[in-house]
């Protein structure tokens, strides 16, 4: 999540105090939430591979924000995006080693200043550094992948929580219509490759997918600004998931955003830097 | 300016670094794999002081392990469901001081083998005869393991046989045959077990027998309620079947007690070993479950309190697929090693090697898991595994068997396995949601480990350089001195595969020394009895165990290398009934019978 964008969002004069706290004004509204996730998870189900893994993704992740901000920003930056990013880290990844924690996290943030165009980040961070990690250390890393204990109620109140707080933050259209798409196109793969549509359809009912469709498509400084493109793109990403678990790849949804993401991105520049061509022209 | 330039390029080389670091970790792990190249018999002799020759077939033994054909609603994934059930066991069925080998069968009809030792190196099966072949009748269920303990404290070890069915004991009758005792003893009509292991867990002098559960007692696999039989998580299921305590009670019968002691998980156990971690004179329970974390029970003679959080063992689940203990670091303490799955790409779980940490003991042990320090992390779809000294050189090293399904070797099942595991509970739980197998292998054809230990606290593996060069799905691991040479031999047993006899020869120069313990007082098995051996200014201590591993259980003689030039000062043996036994300089090169003092 983008603490930039929520910030910026409007205020208006009179609003009711927990109206405040759930709104786009509120920078820290989903780190509490993804903190909730967490806590409630690991309290519950154990959900953590260890603590001192999700800490150290964590801290590697605060710490490097504070030092490329203070380097390449010239001040203290905030910190709330870099602890999504490190908890993101920390639960996502599944290593039985302690380097890929801190790799991760450090890659996630440094992301943000390296992998920049016309001043912007073209890559949602934490996925650009799971992808890689997943792709060229396949031997040591995998993803979370398994479900949350056995129960469905902490999964509907994950996904009533979450949608509840991404609505505030008027960002559910992208959610909304990935799942949408990602059902759709889960009978598809089922039709396509004579599985159970269950099987298809049980990644979603997983915590990956919670995370993944609450805190990476939706970041606000990686998605195009239109409601319409930010829905077209996010069925875009669906569909070419749906192609790469056509042909096998697991971490289809990782992949499917690192590619399509950044390309939108890049898109969308492009025609800003052609209808700001003219103006200056005209200047 | 300038400046700026100078820090965003150092900037977008570190990034660069770090991006590629991945590449350069496999690069340094790569270079610990050269002794992974196959040597011939000298080489690997000279270079790691022992060689692994499959011999079976010579030595008479050509048995192959079947699978079971089950319900056929389970048609779809068959061969992951029906994956287990070939085991191991060595047991000194008649007494004449020559290990024999028990191995189990899975498909209905066909006959688990008792292999007598010849003594002239080969073996011949002798099931038939002694009234323990034709145990997977239909309708019976098909054999998953056996453990051997002697329950009647008469000198001759009995039989106890799990199943997807009807477990069943067998009286030994002086090594010239079995009487069937199962209905006697009061068993249960059904357990869908997959480990069992034999304990005196109140010190009585009369072994007690823990059987765990891994699919629920009420599942008949041949003839299903319901297709809602399947785990229902990946990591935190608790609908496997229950576990079971049988408290001997001294006149042929058991009671039922795991209740009563605080034993009450409906977790998927497929291996458990015991051990007195604590040296309170009690064994001490571990369990190592499927699709959840493991358990561990602290037994005070009288109640098990379950510990595995507390400890550390039992807090990130996975898929624990073994349970052995060794100690390791020659401390006189307990390491304990649990196979899990490691598939690259996909599911990197790890196996998990329990070292107790420093400065804590008693009620207070804590273990913490060492396995990626000590090298033993990654072992593939791991299943059995042993502690053992193969090179006699005083320290133990470790034997790991793997692989799950070997089918078509181009097509793999595993996207389809990480697409369900990580469903909810109620599309997880019914077998008619798992995608259809078609053929195709889940972590098959995998590689074996042997990892020899450098004393250091470092293993290395040399499963190819020493001869260990199969490929089939391994289940149960065994040690034994076969042919009493003073040399650990290896027994594998595979799934759908043929048994492997790896015969050891070890470099003469290093030495090595045996306990064959006979308990009065205590269980005549002497199963719990520790020996704690010095020599040459260090100790090791081993424990006659009733069962450890995955499906297996290794001799009860126990077996020390020594090295080269050992001095040996003593061995402590410390009975179960809490006698102990000082033997002062025992030769080395030397078989001891010991009998617990009257």
């Amino acid at each position: 999540m983008s603490q930039e964008s929520i910030a910026a969002a409007p205020q208006p004069a009179q609003r009711l105090h927990w109206k405040r706290f759930f709104s786009a004004e509120n920078r820290y509204l989903a780190p509490m939430f993804i903190t909730c996730i967490l806590v409630v998870g690991d309290l519950s189900f154990g959900i953590l591979e260890s603590y001192k893994k999700t800490g150290l993704a964590i801290a590697a992740s605060l710490l490097a924000e504070l030092i490329l901000g203070r380097i390449f920003v010239g001040k203290w930056p905030n910190l709330a995006s870099a602890y999504i990013s490190g908890i993101s880290v920390g639960i996502l990844v599944r290593s039985p080693a302690f380097w890929p924690y801190a790799i991760c996290a450090i890659v996630a943030i440094m992301s943000k200043y390296v992998l920049r165009v016309k001043g912007r980040h073209v890559w949602n961070p934490s996925n650009f550094s799971i992808s890689v990690l997943l792709f060229l250390a396949p031997d040591t890393v995998a993803a979370l992948s398994i479900q949350w204990g056995n129960y469905l109620l902490p999964m509907v109140v994950i996904w009533i929580l979450g949608s509840i707080i991404i609505a505030r933050l008027h960002r559910f259209h992208i959610t909304g219509t990935y799942v949408a798409c990602f059902i759709v196109l889960a009978f598809l793969r089922s039709y396509v490759a004579g599985s159970p549509w269950q099987s298809e359809i049980a990644p979603l009912t997983g915590p990956m997918y919670q995370l993944f469709i609450f805190f990476m498509i939706t970041d606000p400084k990686t998605t195009v600004r239109s409601k319409f493109w930010q829905c077209i793109i996010v069925a875009l990403v669906a569909l070419v998931e749906m192609i790469l678990r056509l042909l096998h790849v697991v971490y289809a949804p990782f992949y499917a955003l690192f590619l399509v993401g950044p390309v939108a991105l890049l898109i969308e520049m492009w025609f800003d830097s052609r209808r700001t061509v003219p103006v200056r022209v005209a200047a | 300016m300038k400046q700026g330039i100078a820090a965003r390029t150092i900037l977008a080389v570190v990034f660069a670094s770090l991006v590629l670091s991945p590449l350069m970790v496999k690069r340094f792990a790569a270079r610990h794999e050269e002794a992974r190249t196959k040597l011939d018999f000298q080489t690997a002799l000279a270079r790691h002081g022992f060689y692994l020759q499959e011999v079976s077939h010579a030595a008479g033994v050509d048995f192959v392990h079947q699978a079971p054909t089950l319900d056929p609603r389970l048609n779809h994934i068959m061969p992951q469901v029906a994956s287990m059930g070939a085991s191991v066991s060595i047991v000194d069925f008649d007494h004449d001081g020559w290990p024999d080998i028990y191995v189990t069968d899975s498909k209905e009809g066909a006959k688990n083998a008792l292999y007598r030792n010849l003594h002239d190196g080969t073996f011949k099966d002798v099931a038939g005869e002694m009234g323990i072949a034709d145990l997977n009748r239909p309708g019976t269920g098909v054999s998953m393991g056996a453990v051997w303990g002697d329950y009647d404290n008469d000198g001759y070890e009995d039989l106890l046989l799990i199943k997807w069915g009807k477990p069943e004991l067998f009286h030994n009758d002086a090594g010239r045959g079995f009487t069937r005792v199962t209905d006697q003893v009061g068993l249960p009509p059904w357990i869908n077990a997959n480990t069992a292991l034999w304990l005196d867990c109140d010190g009585d002098g009369l072994l007690d027998l823990f059987v765990g559960g891994y699919y629920s007692e009420d599942v008949d696999l041949w003839h299903l309620a319901s297709t809602k039989m399947m785990p229902d998580s990946f990591e935190y299921a608790k609908n496997g079947g229950r576990k079971y305590l049988f408290h001997n009670l001294g006149n042929g019968k058991f009671e039922e007690i795991s209740a009563q002691v605080g034993i009450n998980s409906r977790r998927w156990a497929l291996a458990a070993a015991a051990a007195d971690l604590r040296g309170t004179g009690h064994p001490d329970l571990f369990v190592a479950n499927d699709y959840g974390v493991s358990e561990l029970y602290f037994n005070d003679g009288k109640h098990f309190h379950e510990v595995g959080e507390q400890t550390g063992v039992g807090f990130a689940p996975k898929s624990g697929m073994n349970a052995s203990f060794g100690d390791i670091l020659n401390q006189g303490r307990y390491a304990m090693y649990v196979s899990n799955i490691s598939e690259e790409g996909v599911l990197i779980q790890g196996n998990n090697l329990w070292v107790p940490k420093e400065d804590t003991s008693g009620d207070k042990l804590k273990f913490e898991n060492l396995a990626r320090d000590f090298g033993v992390e990654i072992g593939g779809w791991s299943f059995g595994a042993q502690f053992g000294d193969l090179n006699n050189d005083g320290t133990l090293d470790l034997y790991l068997t793997n692989g799950y399904v070997s089918l078509d070797r181009n097509r793999s099942y595993w996207y389809d396995f990480s697409k369900i595991a990580g469903g909810h509970s109620t599309i997880i739980n019914d077998a008619k949601n798992w995608p259809a197998m078609e053929g195709r292998s889940l972590s098959g054809y995998q590689t074996k480990h042997v990892w020899l230990n450098d004393g250091s606290g470092k293993f290395v593996d040399v499963a190819q350089a020493v001869g260990v060069t199969d490929t089939y799905d391994g289940r149960a691991v065994a040690m034994a001195d076969l042919w009493n040479r003073g040399v650990l031999d290896v027994i594998v047993a595979n799934e759908r595969g043929p048994l492997l006899i790896y015969k050891n020869t070890v470099i003469a120069e290093n030495k090595w020394i045996e306990f064959e313990l006979a308990g009065t007082k205590s269980n005549r098995s002497a199963i719990g009895a520790q020996v704690t051996l010095f020599w040459n200014g260090q100790l090791q201590v081993q424990e006659v165990s009733g069962g450890s591993g995955f499906a297996a259980q290794n001799q009860r003689r126990l077996h020390f290398g020594l090295g080269k030039f050992p001095q040996i000062q003593k061995a402590v043996i410390r009975w179960p009934s809490g006698k102990i036994q000082t033997i002062e300089s025992p030769a080395p090169n030397e078989n001891h019978m010991v009998e617990e003092p009257r």
